[in-house]
């Protein structure tokens, strides 16, 4: 167990990208996730790595086509409406199955919205985030730990699938500070002859492209994508369950929320309501067994959310509609207390008799 | 330790700077002083002294704070109000200052007046539990760097190693060889070392060499 430290969440996942390998980290400035990059620029020209600030979002996503194009780890942050520039690039990373890692810690929105937290790009993630048949692996962190964690789970995925991966944060959890134990992640060897690192005259050159000149040879491209969707989603959901072994009442939520949750689900305890929650971890793959699971015994589910209600729709159809879902949310940067939580706890409670 | 009339808390971003200003200025009031506490931090969106308004208004704390902290303003802006600091010396001042060079940049504004006074301690906060603050060596330089910045040299230091909700009594005792090592090599004081109340042994509590920090805010 490596010395635990003091670390904000925004520092926590850039020294954990560094530590699985990361050497490449093309960024833009924007809050609340400017300590990424703030951590970056001081880290590494240290270790023999690459930080650039880019002249924005856009060129900061196209550099990390470029690195992972050639094989790096490659890593971009930003905050909702810096990701929804670079929302172009990618697709075009989906269209070329590039992998690397993309960071978003959430703002309020829509449009300039606000700097307070936020999950409200929870459509935007989970749905692919730019045009196009595709999907992201989305993590979502809730905890500075998690966000370390986090990072090197997503570089591994990405390069399994190879997938962009991007950790879906909020203002919270970037900005908190608590302790974390940073350990040496294992970089698992993927393949990546794909890579365009120069044929050396041994082989033929690799293309790198999400360009398809025939309609046919697109369709079949998209298949044969979603075909890996598939083994992705067989195997590769991950969900905390808390005090579901006898729960009657099913509380859904996810990063900052899953926190104050977990503060509501306790106080309702105490009160005598038989009530857990399973907590999200991939919102892409969503955990769709474990709530299916829970459909089966419990009466009624609450979905939590800092937004206007996104996540709901994925705990409706996991579980076929089977019981009511009913939806407890602040928005705008505003984040739920325990109390308002716990309100909402009561309600499903009373209706679900 | 006798408070000067402004004490001004500056060091690396997490050093728990804000942490020690509020409860530093509660400290002083509850001495009967009228005690003004200034948020100078320009880099935090959120998480800052302002979140502790309620607490220091019921002290008799006078909290000064730009009107634009924790709103969708995000601007480093500081409000006129601010000059109160070095024009009313009626009072004691706390200044919370924003972390690094580049937080530590907004002081550079006031530095003339609060020097030329000549009546204040500029301390920087030690925390051995930061990842790029660890060592005596690697404060020091930023340190430096904070002084450039701020216009004001330091003159005292205090130590804040902390681990957050998971800080022991052993984290404070392990990082004091630390900081006086630092207070060796920059030829400082070591004011005090401050600890979570609910850390401080009660056989410590009547030891002036820590500083119980009564006030916490908690987070989910």
């Amino acid at each position: 167990m490596a010395d635990k430290i003091l670390m904000k969440g925004n520092e926590a996942l850039a020294e954990a990208a560094i530590m699985a390998g990361c050497r490449h980290y093309f960024g833009y400035p924007i809050t609340p996730q400017t300590e990424v990059a703030a951590y970056m620029a001081k880290r590494m020209p240290k270790i023999g790595g690459v930080f650039l600030q880019a002249e924005s979002e856009i060129a900061a996503i196209n550099m990390v086509i470029g690195a992972a194009a050639a094989g790096k780890r490659a890593m971009t942050s930003s905050s909702s409406p810096g990701i929804s520039l670079k929302s172009e690039g990618i697709s075009y990373m989906a269209g070329c199955d590039l992998p690397a890692l993309i960071v978003n810690v959430q703002r309020g929105g829509p449009g300039l919205g606000g700097i307070q937290p936020s999950q409200s790009d929870y459509f935007q993630a989970t749905c692919g985030g730019g045009h196009g048949d595709f999907h992201l692996l989305v993590l979502a962190p809730s905890s500075v730990q998690e966000m370390a964690d986090l990072v090197a789970k997503g570089f591994d995925l990405a390069e399994k699938y190879r997938m962009p991966c991007m950790l879906l944060a909020d203002g919270t959890m970037g900005q908190m500070m608590e302790p974390v134990s940073l350990e040496e992640a294992k970089v698992e060897a993927h393949d990546k002859s794909w890579a365009l690192t120069g044929t050396k005259n041994e082989r033929r050159p690799n293309i790198i492209n999400s360009l398809a000149l025939q309609p046919n040879e697109l369709e079949q491209w998209n298949e044969e994508r979603f075909k890996r969707y598939e083994i992705v989603k067989e195997n590769e959901q991950m969900a905390e369950s808390y005090l579901m072994d006898d729960a009657e009442y099913c509380v859904v939520a996810f990063g900052i929320a899953a926190r104050v949750s977990q503060n509501a689900v306790d106080a309702a305890r105490a009160k005598g309501i038989k009530v857990g929650m399973i907590r999200p971890i991939t919102l892409w793959p969503f955990p769709e067994k474990v709530l299916k699971a829970a459909a089966e015994k419990c009466k009624a589910f609450l979905s939590v959310e800092l937004n206007m209600g996104q996540m709901i729709k994925d705990v409706k159809l996991a579980i076929d509609c089977k019981k009511p879902v009913d939806l407890c949310y602040r928005t705008g940067g505003m984040i739920p207390s325990p109390e308002e939580v716990l309100s909402a706890i009561e309600k499903m409670q009373k209706e679900g008799k | 330790m006798e408070a000067k009339r402004v004490t001004l808390f500056a060091g690396h971003y997490g050093s728990g700077k804000t942490n020690i200003a509020v409860n530093f200025a509660l400290h002083l009031a509850g001495q009967g002083k009228q005690v003004t506490l200034a948020d100078m931090d320009i880099v935090n969106p959120y998480y800052r002294a302002k979140d502790s308004t309620a607490d220091m208004e019921k002290a008799g704390v006078k909290m000064i704070a730009s009107p634009y902290a924790n709103s969708n303003v995000d601007v480093p802006a500081l409000p006129q109000e601010m000059y109160a600091v070095t024009e009313d010396k009626s009072r004691y001042a706390v200044l919370d200052v924003g972390g690094d060079d580049r937080g530590a940049l907004a002081l550079g504004r006031y530095a003339p007046a609060i020097k030329e006074e000549n009546n204040y301690h500029m301390i920087y906060v030690f925390n051995a539990s930061r990842p790029l603050s660890r060592t005596a060596e690697a404060a020091l330089e930023i340190m430096g760097e904070i002084e450039t910045a701020g216009g004001i040299p330091f003159t005292a230091i205090v130590n804040n190693t902390n681990l957050g909700r998971d800080t022991t009594w052993e984290t404070v005792t392990a990082s004091l060889q630390e900081a006086e090592k630092l207070s060796q090599i920059s030829g400082l004081p070591l004011l005090f070392t401050s600890v979570n109340e609910s850390v401080l042994p009660i056989t410590e509590r009547e030891n002036e060499q820590y500083f119980p920090l009564k006030l916490q805010k908690t987070i989910w």
